[in-house]
Parts: C-alpha cells; sequence; structure tokens
C-alpha cells in the first residue's frame, strides 16, 4: 500500500502516480457537492453557463457536512455514497474535474470517463465523520446556501485521508479487495 | 390510570436524538473491536482503527459519529394503562426530534415534498411505530437510519416454494449488491412473514436486538449463524476494499403468514449502529 501526499488542484502526473488501493493524504482545497448541487452544475454545463467555480484541476468532496458546533468550522463530515453522482459526473470530469471524493461503487460509464479524461476517484472511511472533520480547516460558501448542508463550500484541508478506489488504468480496489477475500459463490 | 404529560415525551425525544447519534452503542463497540481482531486485510484494519477512533472522538466531543444523522425512526410502546394528557402524542415526537436535531447540531436530511422538495429544516417529520403494550410505563427508541445503508436494502415477496434457499439467496444477494456503498461492516436485519409492509418492520425491528443476541426460535438462530457466516465469506470487507469482516451482525425476526405468500426483507445497517432507548 503506496502513500501519496498530494496538494490541490491535481495535475495529470499527479494523477497518473495514484494506483487503485493506495492511500492518499490530500492537503489543499477540495469542494463540496452532492445530489442536488451537482443536478444544478449539470443543467448549467448543459446549457453553456460557467460553474460556480473553476473546475479545473480540481477535486470535489461528496458531502453533506453536519451543522458546525461553536468554536468549530464544521460538523461531522464523512463521505456520501458517490453513485448517486454518477449520472452527472462524466460531464464534469469533460470540464476539467480531477479527482473525487466519496464512498462506494461507481457506474461503467464514470469508470471510463475516469481513464479518458486522467482523473481519481478516491473513497474516504464512510460513517468516520467525526475523524475527518479534524483535516478540514476552513470553509467558505461558494454557492448556493439555499440548499443547505448540500451547498457548494470550499474546505481547506490538511493531509485529509483517503483510498484510490479507481484509477487512470481502469483498475478498481473494490473488485480488487473483495475477489481477494470472497470464498463463497455469488448467489 | 397514570397520567403522562406529553411534553416528557418531547423531551425524552430530545436527549435520546442526541446521545444515539453521538455515543456508539456498547454491543456495537464490542463487535467492532472483535472485528479488528478477526480482519486480516491490512487495509481493513486501517478502516476498523479509523472507525473505532472515529467513535471516541464522537463520544468525547459529543459530535455525530456521522455527518448523516439519519431519519429519526421512532418505536414507541404505550402501556395502556396510560392516559397522555397535555397535547397531540405525534406533535410531541416531532417536537422532540425538531429540539434535538437543532439543540445537538444534528443534519437535518428530510425533504418534502418528496420529489423537487425542499428541506423541512428540522429533520421532521420522523418516522413513527406506535405499539400498545400491557402496564403503564411508555418505552420509546430513538434510531437514527442513514440514507446510504438504507438505500441498499431491498423487499421481496417470494413463494412458499422458494423456502429457506430462497431466503438464503435473497439476503446474500442484497449484500453483494450493496458492496462497499451502505459502509460495511454492516448489521443485517432479516424479516420473514407477516405481509407486505409488515416485513419490512420486522426487518428494521430486527436491527434494535442488541449484537450478540440470537432469535429465541432455534431454527431461527441457526439461520441467524449460517447467514452470517456466509455474508462474511462475501469478501466485501471494511468498506468494501476487501476483507473478512463484511457483517458485524445478522439478525432475523418471523412472523406468520398467508399460505400463499413468503415475504421477506432485508434491512442493511451501516456500522455507526445508532439506537437508544429510554423508559417513562
Amino acid at each position: 500500500m503506496k502513500e501519496h501526499y498530494l496538494t490541490t488542484p491535481l495535475n495529470d502526473e499527479a494523477v497518473a502516480a495514484l494506483r487503485a488501493g493506495d492511500r492518499v493524504y490530500l492537503t489543499g482545497y477540495v469542494y463540496t457537492a452532492r445530489d442536488s448541487a451537482h443536478q444544478r452544475m449539470f443543467e448549467l454545463l448543459s446549457e453553456g453557463k460557467p460553474l460556480p467555480f473553476d473546475i479545473v484541476g480540481q477535486v470535489i468532496y461528496y458531502v453533506g457536512p453536519a451543522p458546525a458546533k461553536p468554536g468549530r468550522v464544521i460538523g461531522s463530515a464523512g463521505p456520501t455514497t458517490s453513485g448517486r453522482m454518477d449520472k452527472f459526473t462524466p460531464a464534469l470530469l469533460a470540464a476539467g474535474l480531477k479527482g473525487m471524493i466519496g464512498k462506494g461503487l461507481r457506474s461503467r460509464e464514470v469508470k471510463e470517463a475516469i481513464k479518458t479524461y486522467k482523473a481519481v476517484y478516491m473513497a474516504a472511511v464512510g460513517g468516520a465523520g467525526a475523524l475527518i472533520a479534524r483535516s478540514i480547516r476552513e470553509v467558505e460558501l461558494v454557492a448556493w446556501e439555499d440548499l443547505g448542508t448540500e451547498a457548494v463550500r470550499r474546505l481547506r484541508v490538511e493531509n485529509f485521508p483517503a483510498i484510490v478506489v479507481n484509477d487512470i488504468y481502469g483498475a478498481d480496489a473494490y473488485e480488487e479487495g473483495t475477489a481477494k477475500y470472497r470464498t463463497i459463490e455469488l448467489p | 390510570m397514570r397520567e403522562v404529560n406529553v411534553s416528557e415525551i418531547s423531551e425524552t425525544i430530545a436527549r435520546l436524538s442526541q446521545e444515539a447519534n453521538y455515543f456508539l452503542p456498547e454491543d456495537v463497540l464490542a463487535a467492532l473491536q472483535s472485528g479488528r481482531q478477526a480482519e486480516e486485510s491490512a487495509t481493513g484494519q486501517a478502516i476498523l482503527d479509523e472507525i473505532l477512533e472515529n467513535q471516541q472522538i464522537a463520544r468525547t466531543e459529543q459530535a455525530p459519529i456521522c455527518q448523516d444523522t439519519g431519519l429519526a425512526v421512532v418505536f414507541i410502546d404505550i402501556g395502556q394503562d396510560v392516559h397522555l394528557v397535555g397535547g397531540d402524542l405525534r406533535e410531541a415526537v416531532n417536537e422532540g426530534v425538531r429540539k434535538g436535531y437543532t439543540e445537538g447540531y444534528l443534519r437535518k436530511s428530510v425533504v418534502f415534498p418528496p420529489v423537487r422538495g425542499k428541506n423541512t429544516n428540522d429533520n421532521t417529520p420522523a418516522i413513527l411505530h406506535l405499539n400498545i403494550v400491557p402496564g403503564d410505563k411508555i418505552h420509546i427508541v430513538v434510531a437514527p437510519k442513514g440514507g446510504g445503508s438504507e438505500n441498499m436494502s431491498a423487499l421481496k415477496m417470494m413463494v412458499p416454494a422458494d423456502g429457506l434457499d430462497g431466503v438464503r439467496r435473497f439476503v446474500l444477494e442484497t449484500v453483494s449488491k450493496g458492496g462497499s456503498n451502505p459502509c460495511p461492516p454492516v448489521i443485517v436485519g432479516v424479516g420473514i412473514g407477516g405481509n407486505f409492509e409488515h416485513v419490512a418492520y420486522l426487518a428494521k425491528k430486527a436491527l434494535l436486538r442488541p449484537v450478540g443476541q440470537y432469535n429465541a426460535l432455534p431454527e431461527i438462530a441457526d439461520l441467524e449463524k449460517e447467514l452470517l457466516g456466509k455474508i462474511n465469506q462475501l469478501g466485501i470487507g471494511p468498506m468494501g476494499l476487501g476483507g473478512k469482516v463484511t457483517a458485524l451482525w445478522c439478525a432475523v425476526e418471523v412472523a406468520p403468514r398467508h399460505i400463499a405468500s413468503f415475504p421477506v426483507a432485508v434491512n442493511i445497517q451501516c456500522h455507526a449502529a445508532r439506537h437508544k432507548e429510554a423508559v417513562i
């Protein structure tokens, strides 16, 4: 299990060094977006309008954080299930998105787009929201405050922990890991 | 008749909503610790360490274990000798959720109407299961349920000829299809029997049984052991990245059924298996 300390935004070279199963610690900025924000970004792209932030080289974190307690920048902030964003993801990758952090399976179309546009899909540990919040240092609203927890926010992170799931070479850490430990035929 | 003011129910639900989200139950914690011992995958071990560290941080800081603080699922067993005063019970339950989620800095995850809806901004309404029982006590369970694991749950109207083999296949298929999505290691709640709506309730109810406590019916206890063993042979592992520990527990609840029907429901619960109870 190789470890990488990466700074955002990401470029082709950084992404090419990542292999499914590697550990990643991200420092820099990541943007939050989940179901409703993806719907809106997708509509903007379809209409040829600009996104609320420059997406080239950026990383999107699929998260809807809990409210911050007084004195904190954010509440618990673990990943949500990525598959719900699959429908919108290839268009964002085509627009320059380089990295995604979430949890769970991606569609065949997304995995193909990850190869085509040289990007990376990483998983953070689902249900470890209190731990992950410790690596988030600053939070700034970028767009769509009306979406509440689903608004787009810019997070400054330090050594944000993640694991590479889908790399540009077509590998899938879920499939590989499961195949290694499976001792029963699927029903 | 014993009189109970519904405001006491609101206060209790507000407290339970917060405690459930901050403090992982001891039985689930113990199961995670033994899962850590049993796990052979290095990635799986590292993930279980993070999950264990996370629940400790949540406990110490009184922060939500998971940012998805769930739909508030509330089970209330009311003794038939209780006379409720001071207002509408259902409104009192929602008032408790509203207060607990707002004052506890818990996430508000409810939208209405379900299509193109708006956030209700206070996590109401709760899903309320009311039951009238003998006695003069009120037993309340608050079980916040996240969307990620709920989405991987399934219900099937099988036929009696499908039998136990059908149950095994459906449970394994459902867990397998969910893969990494429901945040494994999971707890698997299974309902068998009843009818369409009752079987889903049985599966949900199974999730409330303490980890380690088998069904009182020996043949169902055997099924629970067998299913847990087979689920853990699927190889999904912690967060789906491969390993021996896919499920911490599998509980099965059963009910009488129609001669023509064989309903089976599988309710998947993530490792943040939160529930907290109180008696008034």
